[in-house]
This record gives C-alpha cells, sequence and structure tokens, in this order.
C-alpha cells in the first residue's frame, strides 16, 4: 500500500505520520508542510516561549534525524496547491506532484483578522505560529504599553504574559464577559478579578472601530469613542479552519472540513484531523471543531487506523489547559449543552472546579489550581461513571471510590 | 554534560548526555528514546512521558510533587518509582542517572 501523503506538519500531521509507522506501515510517507519549522508544540508559545526562557530547538516535538529514522519525508515551507482528486495527485505550489493512494488533511486553522480598519498596521500582531511568537516576543520586549484585543485564551495569555514583563496592559472584549463562549459567568467573573488584581484594565462589552497609526506608537479607538495609546496591539480574535484546499477539491466543508467518527471526509480514500475538521466523536451527538493538543493527537490516531485500514471510531474524552498567572486551568469533557453546575470548593485562587451536568449526567468539569479534581474527572468522564451533583459538592466526598465501585 | 540512561520496554539501553536545565523527558525526546511521547510538551498534563526511577537513584530525585502526583493518577501501571520525566530537571547532581520506561500510549 501507499503512498500516503500528510498536509500540514503540526502536531496532528506528525501523529498521523507516527501512528502510521507504529501501525506497520512501510510505504512512502511525505508530510509536507507550510511552516519552515518542523512540527513545534504551540501551546508554550503565549506562555513560557514568550516569557522568553524557552529556546526554538525546546519546542521542537522531535529533533531532525527523528524523521529520518522514521523513513518519513519531511518536506518544510512547501506549500500545497491543490488535490487532484482524480488523478489521485497532490499538486504542490512548485509544481511538483506527489502521487497517494491516502491522504491526511492536517492542516490546521489560521488567526481571524480583525476586521477593522489599521488591523493590518504593521504594529498589530497576531499569535498562532513560532514566527508570529518570534515577532511578538521581540515587540513585547521593547513595549511598555500593549492592548489585547480578545478576552479569550490566548488574549488572556498573552496578557498575564505581558504583565509579568512589567507592561502596563488594557484587554478589550466585544462579549460583556470574558471566555464567554466556554466558561459560565462565574468563571468569567473569576478571571476578571484575577487580570484587575494583577493590574490589567478590562474593557468589557466594548468593541474597536479603528486602530491608527500615531508614530512611534498606535491608538486603538473604542466604540463609544475612547482612544487607548499603545505601543503594541495583540489581537486575538479566534480562528478559522484552513479547509480551502479541502474545499477547491469538492470535499464536504461547513466551519471545517467535515468528517465522520473514523476521520474519514466525503472522499473515503481521504482523512483529516485536529483543529482543522468539524468532526464526529462517539460521545457527541453534535459535530464539533475543537482546538486542542488532545483533539490533534487523538483524532489523527483515528485517521492513521482508518488509512491503515483497521478504523477505530473517535471516542475519546476532550481535554484542555490555559495557563494565566500562577493559575492553571483544566478542562475535562465539553460544558456546551449543560443545564447546571455545582461548586466544589469556594472559588478562590486556593483551587476550586465546577462540576457541569446535562439531565443529571456529569458533562465536564473545569478545575483551578485543583489538578486532582481534573484528572479525576477525566477518569470519572471517560468511564462514564455516574456521579450526583450533591457528591461533586460535597468536598468531603471523595470522589475517587466512585471509580474503585 | 550528565549522562541519563534510559531502558526502553523492551529493555534496550539508550546512555545519552542531557545538559543541564533540560528535563528528563527532553533528553529522551532529543535522543529519540522510544516511548517518552511527551504529547502535551511537558505542561504535566497528560502522563505520556511516565518512567520509573532506578531504585537506587529514587532518593536522589525525589517524589513528585501534587500536581505530577494527580497527573500520575493517569498514567498506565504506576509504581511507588513512578515519574512523569517531564517535571524532573537534569542536573550534576543527577549525573549517571537510569530511568526505566513506561508503557506509554
Amino acid at each position: 500500500m501507499g503512498p500516503i501523503v500528510i498536509v500540514g506538519a503540526g502536531q496532528a500531521g506528525l501523529q498521523v505520520a507516527e501512528s502510521l509507522r507504529k501501525g506497520g506501515y512501510e510505504g512512502a510517507l511525505t508530510l509536507a508542510g507550510e511552516e519552515r519549522h518542523p512540527p513545534y508544540q504551540r501551546p508554550p508559545l503565549s506562555k513560557k516561549y514568550l516569557a522568553g526562557d524557552f529556546a526554538d530547538e525546546r519546542l521542537y516535538f522531535r529533533p531532525l534525524a527523528h524523521y529520518a529514522k522514521l523513513d518519513v519525508a519531511l518536506a518544510l515551507a512547501t506549500r500545497v496547491a491543490a488535490i487532484d482528486r482524480a488523478g489521485s495527485r497532490v499538486l504542490l505550489a512548485d509544481g511538483t506532484a506527489l502521487p497517494y493512494e491516502g491522504l491526511a488533511l492536517t492542516t490546521g486553522a489560521r488567526v481571524r483578522p480583525l476586521p477593522v480598519p489599521g488591523g493590518d498596521l504593521p504594529g498589530v500582531c497576531y499569535l498562532r505560529g513560532l514566527d508570529d511568537a518570534q515577532r511578538l516576543q521581540a515587540r513585547l520586549a521593547a513595549a511598555r504599553r500593549v492592548v489585547v484585543i480578545g478576552g479569550g485564551f490566548i488574549g488572556l495569555e498573552v496578557a498575564a504574559t505581558a504583565r509579568a514583563q512589567g507592561c502596563e496592559v488594557h484587554v478589550v472584549e466585544a462579549l460583556e464577559r470574558l471566555m464567554a463562549r466556554v466558561m459560565p459567568p462565574l468563571l468569567s467573573e473569576f478571571f476578571a478579578n484575577l487580570h484587575r488584581a494583577r493590574g490589567v484594565e478590562l474593557h468589557l462589552a466594548t468593541g474597536v472601530d479603528a486602530i491608527v497609526d500615531t508614530s512611534p506608537g498606535l491608538t486603538v479607538r473604542l466604540a463609544g469613542g475612547a482612544a487607548l495609546p499603545t505601543d503594541l496591539v495583540v489581537a486575538g480574535i479566534g480562528v478559522l479552519p484552513n479547509q480551502e484546499l479541502a474545499q477547491a477539491a469538492g470535499l464536504d466543508c461547513a466551519h471545517g472540513i467535515v468528517v465522520d467518527e473514523f476521520a474519514r471526509t466525503s472522499d473515503p480514500r481521504i482523512v483529516a484531523a485536529g483543529d482543522c475538521t468539524l468532526h464526529r466523536n462517539l460521545r457527541y451527538a453534535r459535530p464539533h471543531r475543537l482546538e486542542s493538543v488532545q483533539n490533534a493527537v487523538d483524532q489523527a490516531k483515528v485517521a492513521a487506523a482508518t488509512l491503515l485500514g483497521k478504523p477505530q471510531a473517535y471516542a475519546d474524552l476532550p481535554w484542555f489547559w490555559s495557563d494565566q498567572y500562577e493559575v492553571k486551568l483544566q478542562m475535562a469533557g465539553l460544558s456546551d449543552g449543560h443545564d447546571g453546575y455545582v461548586l466544589r470548593g469556594a472559588p478562590d485562587p486556593a483551587g476550586f472546579s465546577v462540576f457541569y451536568f446535562a439531565a443529571g449526567r456529569l458533562v465536564a468539569v473545569h478545575s483551578l489550581n485543583k489538578p486532582g479534581d481534573h484528572m479525576l474527572a477525566r477518569r470519572l468522564l471517560a468511564s462514564e461513571t455516574p456521579v450526583t451533583p450533591a457528591q461533586a459538592a460535597d468536598v468531603s466526598f471523595d470522589l475517587k471510590t466512585l471509580l474503585a465501585a | 554534560m550528565p549522562k541519563v540512561t534510559y531502558i526502553d520496554v523492551d529493555g534496550t539501553r539508550y546512555d545519552c548526555e542531557v545538559a543541564s536545565g533540560l528535563s528528563v523527558m527532553e533528553g529522551a525526546v532529543n535522543n529519540g528514546v522510544p516511548g517518552i511521547l511527551a504529547i502535551c510538551g511537558g505542561s504535566c498534563a497528560c502522563s505520556t512521558c511516565h518512567a520509573y526511577i532506578d531504585e537506587n537513584w529514587t532518593a536522589r530525585v525525589g517524589p513528585p510533587n501534587d500536581i505530577e502526583d494527580a497527573t500520575l493518577d493517569l498514567a498506565n501501571d504506576r509504581k511507588p518509582n513512578s515519574r512523569l520525566t517531564c517535571q524532573i530537571q537534569v542536573t550534576d547532581a543527577l549525573d549517571g542517572l537510569v530511568v526505566h520506561v513506561a508503557k506509554n500510549d
């Protein structure tokens, strides 16, 4: 069998390659990536790496020699122009054609550009890739004032890092609370208090009208008339899935490349995994698009199994994390659709968790500085062990006993 | 440079030089030691860099902290000498360390 081509050299692409080899695939294998870097970790980019205490090489998942050992042709700085399904070929921008028998799309996502005048000024930074992080790191080191647009995970992690470096930091969020898409009001409030206590000025329910070049700095004009003079603007307002290649090839796409629980696209010889997919997971009735390490890795394993002809349905539990100051936020499961929640512990920085229920069933747990709760929650959720709200809310009740039973 | 010996699940020995300041996990990854997956990149979130500390070294390496202890509960076949290698920093004091890679998947 073979050859197999993987388009997109991020964490999902690397995992597809490694799982194919582990699964016994011995044919030709190409891992093509648009960036000049070998597959690297993205989570530290908005955290440790941005703070400047992390060398580039430490981000790389594997040393370059590993790819030769794995017999993977790693094609970096390589843009794929099109997928020729009729001819079973991937066409590169330089005119080269790569024939395939199996194809994996792990194209990831890109930042959503700020849709305001001045959103493309050179002093406006985004954070997605390592090159972005390098640029931002250099600018941050020289900045005294920073305006972050977007009160989601990336924006808030950048705000925390900028504060730790002594910058004056403003966060502008269009919705009326932070991380509103994934957090209940209680946790939005907790994080708002945390950032305010560290000296961040929050502008909630506030739109941005324009960013104006007021050399040597910039000015962010807010809806309502206020103006924030600043040295640096960082925008973190979400991402868009890289689905254009798939779309142009006639594969089903919605907000993401549509795949089934076996990571198959609408063409059974083409699989897709990671941030770029709108996917099925046996745990959920609805399809999801998730941007996470967990999804990149676990879905990539599913995609590889499908290419190997040993399909196994995707049913892994989603999990995520975010670090802001000394607060470690860990999330297990998906809280969308919950109809109630209970607190385990008092909501203060010493640590607590929020347990989410839907129709009496535990669906997700968010833990703040409570790694024990998080790890336990992952086991409870993965095994679908029944937990009642009363048990979850009672800190004197040892949830571990439920697992043992 | 401190030396760290990794013994994989098949019993193959990898004698590696690892710069002080890197983690034991990074030393394994940089040297292509099989079985140290580290999918979270060393954030103490996944337990896929699980290894057993050789019994001659457990005292010097010390026990896990609370976060690591909780994360180790996700690991396969946890034992008293289990550690997540991303949480152990290589220093001159650990020159000669021997770890046994656990079955990570």
